[in-house]
């Protein structure tokens, strides 16, 4: 039930424009660019999987301060350790494409954030959002009280229940009214 | 097989139909998606054929087979239009060193490239390869011959680039085109169509712009509310995943980082008030100055106007003298937009609403250039429109004078002379060409100035920063001037105002379109290399975040302001009576009477007259009116009721954790009580543990309580269960004076100031 060999069966091409949001084209894109990751050994085997870092090696990914958790959430390894398939990674890109819903990916963002994977954003998990998206250098980075300051006002925000945790429902009920989220949630190979 | 039966099998084959169809929006491995659609796939195929027993089998099979077919053809069909959607490399290659606002320029440029693609097909295949393919040639009629005495200067390369001589008498202009009602073997009608091709025109880019800014609108997400979500929305959207350059990361954290620390140093300090006479009187200061300045434009392009329809009647002139017109509308429109910046300066506003004066500047400077330079370009025509009488009769008596001197040469006064040499006939002034050759002139040369500023402005810039840096006292690259960065609006406008230009020309230079179509191509190559080669990213980003509607709006705008000038002349100037298609006519739109009277069956006349009586006009105006009022009486209510359903959902959320909070006391209440109590019959049960899994996204969370000492209804609730709420359990209770209304819970979700 997988990729052969350095071939994409046309059944199977079918199966996976029926099931994802890419077209042929981008299908075959994909395919192309996961199997230059792949060594010459492997390119034969079925069902590979490869490691985290040669995805991470992929220049869309390079840059992205989320590049890990995404490789962790698209991720069905049974150690838990970020590698893909060739089924994960055709997820990972119809979740960023460009025609997904955005029900789909705010699921996925809030999987994402979920830094600790235990179905809620708590203050954490946003204390590790916030430092990602600022960059690794000191001088970049927020003052401890200003990061208090700062998830208290997104827990005014979005915390609807005021249960101190931003929770699935509540995060899709801010994403849904923003205007950008959806047009800068987009990978393309 | 009973009919029960077979209905319920129809129905569940249409329920496995329809997880195919949308299996790929649940959010599941593909593992799982695979088995579930082969699984589906299988189900309908077996039975799909067992339900075709009975009468009508054969039709339903062939249904069946016609719709996979129908959603096969739809497939590739999708897959052919994204292949052949061009420059999608390259915008992604801008899109990944810029961000996304950047490379919306570009989508943006792709798009007008497409539908002016599309106008030059129509002007192309409709009206100009019939009069070439099926009308007179060059040379035969007057309309169509350069005049004797511009013959020696006709091929001459400075005439040429002025659009006289041989291009004047080509098909790129209107005087051209002949007036004969039906053309070819085909009895082609070229007036009817050249009228048709230009209302068309105004019609197919309405309905694409419109079509478009629904779109955007649907995705946009309407009534957010300006300030609502502000720090949420900075963590979760604020990262454009298409980055894939590490430079472009570090601005992008930097600026993020920047916006981050601006957020929270607004939202602790007031508003500083300071000194509130003087910021007043520097902004009413500035605004008087920017109306100076475009009053001062306006004036001046009425000004060089006047000067060029002098020039007209003189031949000395220098090269300057021939295009002062269209250069100074171009410099003005490079000048003028700085220094409305500079005077913005002494307005200090935050930076966005800054952005939206700016730009509202930039557009009424464009905006009253080209609107004088239309009432400037209307008093010549008006000129001309008085020549042309006088000509009229200098021709007939030209032609009367002609035959006299024919036939007392010949001493024949039998035969009929020949006509006259067309490049010996008296032309009249026509306007149209004139006025083609105008418009045609001011977007060649808007064309070079742009390409000139972005050679000169960009490039040597760079150039000059990255080569002199070494031999220079400070740092080119890190101070002043260092490298230029990609102006979004001002490119945007620019592109919105040429195309407001090609939509007055096109119906007076049909050519003009196909001369655009060829600029947007090499616009496209062209800025695309210098983004990449002489560009660095923003420093501050921030986004004008609905700013893709905006644009289509102001495309909109200009559509609408470009098709007066149009409807006008074609509703009241009389056409030149020597060029063009509709010449000898009294009014331009007669054609179409003509074709009625002529053409159509004799009903289809007593039709439109009927439907034309002002009688049946006006209460037609008078319904549109009463429908528009109706429909937004209807939004009006719908946004009530949308508040309301709002508030609604916040008192049951306040109501519900104020029972949470209650329930404390409750609990404690039923705790004395079942102390005292032998059997301890009342003990409530234990708080059911609410597990959670990975949350499945639900869109219309409905949540219900179990009853806890309290007789909890199924209530609305936007939060599921969670088990952070186990905590109010082991806390003391609450005061019991929390009824609804008095808890704090209360006015904190209402209290998020606007920004």
């Amino acid at each position: 039930m997988g990729t052969t060999a350095s071939q994409l069966g046309k059944d199977l091409l079918s199966e996976y424009q029926e099931l994802t949001f890419l077209t042929k084209q981008e299908i075959l894109l994909a395919h192309k660019r996961f199997t230059e990751l792949l060594s010459k050994e492997e390119k034969d085997l079925p069902n590979t999987r490869v490691s985290m870092e040669r995805i991470l090696s992929l220049p869309e990914l390079k840059s992205n301060p989320f590049r890990e958790r995404i490789c962790h959430v698209f991720s069905t390894s049974a150690h838990q350790d970020g590698s893909l398939t060739f089924e994960d990674f055709l997820d990972l890109l119809s979740a960023f494409s460009d025609s997904a819903t955005l029900e789909i990916k705010s699921h996925y963002a809030f999987r994402i954030f979920d830094f600790d994977d235990d179905g809620t954003l708590d203050c954490g998990d946003l204390e590790k959002l916030v430092n990602c998206l600022t960059g690794e250098t000191d001088d970049t980075r927020l003052g401890p009280e200003e990061m208090r300051q700062l998830i208290n006002n997104i827990l005014e925000e979005s915390d609807i229940d005021k249960d101190g945790t931003v929770n699935l429902s509540e995060f899709q009920h801010v994403i849904s009214r923003s205007p950008d989220f959806v047009s800068s949630f987009k990978i393309v190979l | 097989m009973s009919e029960g039966e077979m209905a319920r099998l129809m129905e569940e084959v249409e329920e496995k139909k329809k997880l195919i169809g949308t299996i790929r929006n649940k959010p599941w491995r593909m593992k799982r998606r695979l088995v579930q659609l082969r699984e589906a796939q299988q189900f309908v195929d077996k039975f799909e054929g067992a339900l075709g027993k009975g009468k009508g089998r054969k039709w339903y099979a062939y249904k069946v087979m016609m719709t996979k077919k129908w959603i096969k053809f739809q497939r590739d069909f999708e897959n052919f239009r994204t292949a052949c959607i061009p420059w999608e490399r390259k915008i992604k290659e801008v899109e990944s060193h810029f961000g996304s606002s950047v490379a919306s320029y570009f989508i943006f440029l792709r798009w007008m490239y497409g539908m002016n693609l599309v106008l030059f097909g129509f002007t192309f295949g409709l009206v100009v390869i019939p009069e070439v393919l099926m009308g007179l040639p060059y040379g035969s009629i007057p309309r169509k011959t350069v005049p004797r005495a511009e013959q020696p200067t006709a091929q001459d390369y400075s005439v040429l680039m002025d659009f006289n001589g041989y291009c004047k008498y080509s098909v790129l202009f209107y005087g051209y085109y002949n007036n004969q009602r039906t053309i070819g073997v085909l009895k082609f009608r070229l007036p009817l169509s050249y009228l048709m091709v230009g209302i068309g025109t105004f019609g197919y880019s309405l309905m694409v712009v419109i079509r478009t800014m629904a779109k955007n609108a649907d995705v946009g997400g309407g009534d957010g509310g300006e300030g609502e979500f502000t720090f949420a929305w900075k963590m979760f959207t604020s990262w454009d995943y298409l980055i894939g350059n590490s430079e472009t990361a570090d601005n992008k954290f930097a600026s993020i980082t920047t916006s981050f620390k601006e957020s929270i140093v607004d939202e602790q300090e007031n508003q500083k008030d300071e000194n509130i006479h003087l910021r007043r009187f520097l902004r009413v200061l500035a605004n008087f100055l920017i109306t100076c300045s475009l009053g001062g434009s306006g004036y001046l392009i009425y000004f060089v106007v006047k000067r060029s329809q002098d020039f007209a009647s003189r031949d000395d002139l220098s090269w300057y003298e021939k295009n002062e017109l269209e250069l100074i509308m171009s410099l003005l429109g490079l000048v003028c937009p700085p220094l409305f910046e500079t005077i913005a300066e002494l307005e200090d506003y935050h930076p966005r609403i800054a952005l939206k004066w700016q730009l509202g500047r930039i557009f009424a400077l464009f905006l009253g250039n080209l609107y004088t330079f239309l009432f400037a370009l209307f008093d010549e025509v008006n000129t001309k429109l008085e020549e042309e009488q006088a000509i009229q009769n200098a021709s007939i008596w030209a032609m009367k004078e002609y035959y006299a001197n024919y036939t007392r040469l010949l001493n024949d006064s039998e035969s009929t002379p020949p006509p006259m040499d067309p490049s010996d006939v008296i032309r009249g002034p026509c306007w149209e060409t004139a006025v083609g050759i105008e418009f045609v002139k001011l977007t060649v040369s808007d064309i070079q100035v742009t390409y000139l500023t972005i050679l000169i402005g960009d490039f040597a810039r760079a150039v000059i920063v990255r080569f002199l840096n070494y031999c220079w006292c400070w740092d080119l690259e890190a101070g002043f001037p260092s490298y230029g960065e990609f102006d979004i609006s001002g490119n945007v406008l620019g592109l919105v105002f040429n195309q407001g230009m090609i939509w007055m020309g096109a119906f007076y230079a049909p050519g003009l379109v196909g001369i655009n179509v060829l600029r947007l191509l090499s616009s496209m190559y062209y800025q695309c290399w210098a983004v990449m080669a002489t560009n660095v990213p923003h420093e501050r980003v921030f986004k004008a975040s609905k700013s893709n509607n905006f644009y289509m709006g102001l495309l909109l705008l200009i559509l609408f302001l470009s098709l007066l000038p149009v409807v006008y002349t074609i509703m009241t100037l009389p056409p030149s009576f020597d060029c063009g298609p509709f010449s000898g006519k009294v009014k331009m739109f007669d054609v179409i009477m003509e074709t009625i009277d002529l053409d159509l069956p004799a009903f289809m006349g007593t039709l439109f007259s009927y439907a034309a009586n002002p009688g049946l006009i006006i209460p037609a105006v008078l319904l549109m009116v009463l429908a528009i009022y109706y429909l937004n009486s209807v939004s009006e209510a719908y946004k009530n009721s949308n508040l309301e359903l709002k508030k609604k959902m916040q008192m049951a959320r306040d109501e519900e954790k104020n029972r949470r909070n209650n329930m404390d006391s409750t609990n404690q209440v039923m705790k004395d009580l079942e102390d005292l109590m032998p059997n301890q019959s009342l003990a409530p049960p234990a708080p059911p543990p609410e597990p959670e899994k990975t949350p499945e996204p639900e869109t219309k969370p409905v949540k219900t309580k179990p009853g806890k000492g309290v007789n909890l209804q199924k209530d609305v609730a936007l939060a599921s269960p969670n088990p952070g709420a186990q905590r109010p359990v082991s806390r003391p209770p609450g005061p019991r004076g929390q009824g609804p209304g008095a808890g704090p819970g209360r006015g904190r979700g209402r209290g998020v100031p606007p920004r």
